[in-house]
């Protein structure tokens, strides 16, 4: 119970408040955030409406196995970050630190992947502003497909770095035990953040690597 | 009308702590209120200092006195000094950080740190952006329209954009704490029905900061990234789109007019009902107004476009959106002017500042409307008449309320009062001051002045002058009050909590309030503006 007082910050009068007003600023983040990344869609709309067969053909330099083994390991992610929560709420310190670390290392392993895919990408000489080289006369064109997909997938792997960030710092503050039935928003919000950030891949993922497939 | 106060309270958010770490690492919002205010005045002053530059090259046809390529830096460093960090901030990171806490009843705002962040994002933002003017400045416009910014201009475009892009999130975490803390910090009673006008416009001003500015942010990223890696998301030679620049520009870039304007029109509806002593005509329609303005702000900005290649069918449609959007802001004109009515009206420096606001803020609009017209837009599209519609607004509305805020609150920050007939002087300066600079500019915007030249035929010089006269007039009434504030700090008499016998929670505390605002939190009643003329009469 000290420790529940402990946590409460002087301007609000109780826990209850305190947590309502943590879990709704996350949520208007959020809101933030999805308009961020919702100028990067409508660039990406608008360029492929306009360029159909130039971003046909430059899918097809998609690594699609990669992206499936990514989008798996995000959705794991994702499960854990949930049970992470669900132990933290019942006051489960010890589960609740696994659960957090397992929710980073599946993080790591697709940003792991990812770095990978991006160094394909450079060996094939496909990064744009770098070492682009591409051969026809729909060279520009294919040239905004792969700089959409480093734009959005690199803000999409910064958020990544972020979150793991978070989660340090909660599993460190879980290691010193404070978190409790009664103080365990930190958990929930950052969890919120967590779906969030896997949320936008599972928009990335069809957009980038599924929709040009069969074409 | 308030008894003669002859002691400040003993312990007060000022005396609290001292030494320059207390302010630097203050969490208090009134602290933090001024900071703001010290840095937003000096940014002010420095985008005024672009402006006489500006003014003063126009004042002959020829561009003798700047070159060409200076002229447009000094511009372009006007808008950006002016929009990015004086009126974005200057209402709500000033005024509203100080009174919002004290008018919900609240310690502080939902986020103090948060608060405390936002400022020193702020000051990134305002670094890099200070950097660039002594480097040697950005020419852009405040609009970075691509592919001039991302490919041409040899000026300092991403540093630039960099400080736009922090500020932002200074913005950003401003308004995300504002809503926050107006949602769940409310004082017991305090019902959204009773909310005073100014958090509803703070509220609305907010959702637009949180939803608008990260689309700014992108968009500016977008043209760095351009910029810095000679690729081309925007750049036409490249495959890319400009005008796909211009619609993200202006999906914030609208909305941010409201930016800048709402936090007004909540001041206005304060001093309104304070000085006329009357509760405010349709307060429902008021309140409900700042949010109608905050969601459809989001759907005209097409009514900058219409000269682009965007479809004629996209500008028809923005075209009459934009008609529409003048309603909401209709309403408060005449809710406040229906307010004045039969009321005990005082003539106050604050309130001069308000009819100010209402008659030009008018002008202003009324205009817009005009601009909204695809027809005439076409015909006056980037000239001077566009310069003078958004600068009726935005000095004429938005710097006189801010100007009316300042002296209102002045009393509760310092607890001292100024010299009010010097204040009303420096009103009067400003308003002759203001329309001799921009009405000119309707008339030359018309008659086909192009803005954002150097020089200019023969025959707009007696206009220029003009206007270049009224410039040197409004900034000596910006002067006056810059100094009778600071002298007022030690020499000017004392207010009291209640100066003006105002409602509302922050005139119920001690001026200047205690760090944490009350002493115990006060359990609400009533609605706000309980103001009655019989009981004036009484006294
Ligand atoms: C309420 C506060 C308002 C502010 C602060 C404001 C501010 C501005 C600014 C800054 C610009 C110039 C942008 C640029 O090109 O650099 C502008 C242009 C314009 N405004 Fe407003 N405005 C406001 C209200 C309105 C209203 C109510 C309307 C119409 C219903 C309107 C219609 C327009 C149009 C059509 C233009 C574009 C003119 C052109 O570039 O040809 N504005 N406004
Ligand atoms: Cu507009």
């Amino acid at each position: 119970m000290s420790e529940s007082t402990n946590a409460l910050a002087h301007q609000f009068d109780d826990l209850e408040q305190q947590a309502r007003s943590n879990t709704l600023g996350m949520w208007a983040f959020l809101a933030t955030e999805v308009l961020f990344f919702g100028g990067l869609f409508t660039a990406y709309v608008v360029y492929r409406h306009a360029f159909p067969e130039a971003f046909a053909v430059g899918s097809k330099h998609m690594d699609v196995v990669a992206g499936t083994v990514n989008t798996a390991v995000l959705i794991a992610s994702s499960l854990m970050m949930a049970l992470a929560v669900q132990s933290a709420q019942l006051g489960l310190r010890r589960p609740l630190i696994m659960f957090l670390l397992l929710t980073m290392t599946l993080g790591a392993v697709f940003l792991g992947i990812k770095a990978w895919e991006y160094h394909h990408k450079y060996v094939e000489n496909l990064v744009p502003g770098v070492n682009f080289v591409w051969e026809g006369p729909l060279r520009n064109q294919v040239q905004m497909l792969f700089l959409l997909y480093f734009i959005m997938t690199g803000t999409h792997a910064l958020h990544m770095v972020i979150g793991i960030c978070l989660l340090t710092y909660l599993v460190l503050g879980a290691r010193r035990g404070r978190f409790s039935r009664e103080y365990f928003f930190p958990v929930e919000i950052i969890g919120l953040y967590w779906h969030f950030v896997d949320l936008v891949w599972i928009f990335l993922f069809p957009l980038l690597y599924l929709i040009g497939l069969h074409l | 009308m308030s008894p003669i106060v002859t002691e400040l309270p003993k312990i007060h958010y000022l005396n609290a702590a001292y030494g320059l770490k207390s302010w630097l690492l203050t969490t208090d919002h009134k602290r933090i209120a001024i900071l703001y205010l010290i840095t937003v005045t000096l940014y002010f002053f420095l985008g005024g200092f672009f402006a006489l530059l500006v003014r003063l090259e126009l004042m002959t046809p020829a561009s003798d006195l700047l070159r060409p390529e200076t002229y447009n830096r000094m511009f372009t460093m006007h808008g950006i000094v002016m929009i990015f960090f004086f009126l974005i901030p200057a209402i709500p990171a000033i005024i509203g950080n100080f009174v919002i806490p004290m008018m919900l009843g609240a310690r502080d705002l939902a986020f103090p740190r948060l608060n405390l962040l936002s400022w020193y994002l702020f000051m990134a933002g305002g670094l890099f952006t200070l950097y660039v003017v002594v480097i040697g400045g950005v020419d852009t416009g405040w609009t970075f329209y691509v592919p001039y910014s991302s490919v041409y201009s040899n000026s300092y475009v991403v540093a630039t954009g960099l400080g736009v892009f922090i500020t932002g999130f200074s913005s950003i975490l401003t308004g995300l704490n504002f809503v926050v803390t107006t949602h769940t910090m409310r004082a017991p009673g305090l019902t959204w029905g009773r909310l005073p006008l100014f958090m509803w416009s703070l509220y609305a001003t907010s959702l637009v900061q949180i939803l608008g500015t990260p689309v700014l942010a992108i968009a500016v990223a977008l043209v760095g990234i351009e910029r810095i890696w000679r690729v081309g998301i925007f750049d036409p030679s490249l495959g890319g789109d400009p005008i796909l620049y211009q619609h993200l520009f202006w999906f914030y870039s609208h909305p941010a007019v409201y930016i800048m304007v709402l936090p007004a029109f909540g001041v206005v509806s304060e001093l309104v009902q304070t000085f006329s002593r009357k509760r405010i005509f349709g307060y429902k329609f008021v309140a409900g107004a700042s949010i109608g303005i905050a969601v459809y702000g989001f759907l005209v900005w097409g009514h900058h476009m219409f000269t682009t290649r965007q479809s004629v069918y996209a500008g028809l449609i923005f075209s009459f959106l934009s008609y529409f959007i003048a309603v909401p802001s209709g309403i408060k004109v005449f809710n406040w002017t229906a307010t004045l009515y039969k009321g005990s009206v005082s003539y106050q420096t604050p309130m001069l500042y308000t009819f100010g606001f209402i008659g030009l803020f008018t002008i202003g609009g009324l205009t817009g409307l005009f601009l909204a017209a695809m027809g005439l837009d076409l015909h006056v599209h980037d000239t001077y008449f566009v310069v003078a519609h958004f600068h009726y607004i935005m000095v004429g509305g938005t710097v006189m309320a801010y100007l009316g805020a300042i002296h209102y609150y002045w009393p509760k920050m310092t607890g001292r009062l100024y010299p009010d007939a010097w204040g009303r002087f420096a009103a009067l300066l400003v308003f002759v001051g203001f329309n001799l600079t921009f009405f000119p500019q309707f008339l030359a915007g018309y008659l086909g002045m192009p803005r954002r030249y150097a020089a200019y035929p023969e025959e707009f010089h007696l206009l220029n002058v003009m206007s270049t006269a009224g410039a040197s007039v409004l900034a000596v009434g910006y002067l006056v009050p810059l100094i009778y504030l600071l002298w007022s700090l030690r020499h000017a008499p004392l207010a009291g909590p209640n100066p003006w016998g105002a409602r509302g929670l922050e005139w119920q505390t001690p001026s200047p309030p205690p760090t944490f605002n009350f002493e115990k939190t006060p359990i609400v009643t009533d609605e706000t503006y309980e103001y009655s003329l019989e009981e004036e009469e009484v006294v």
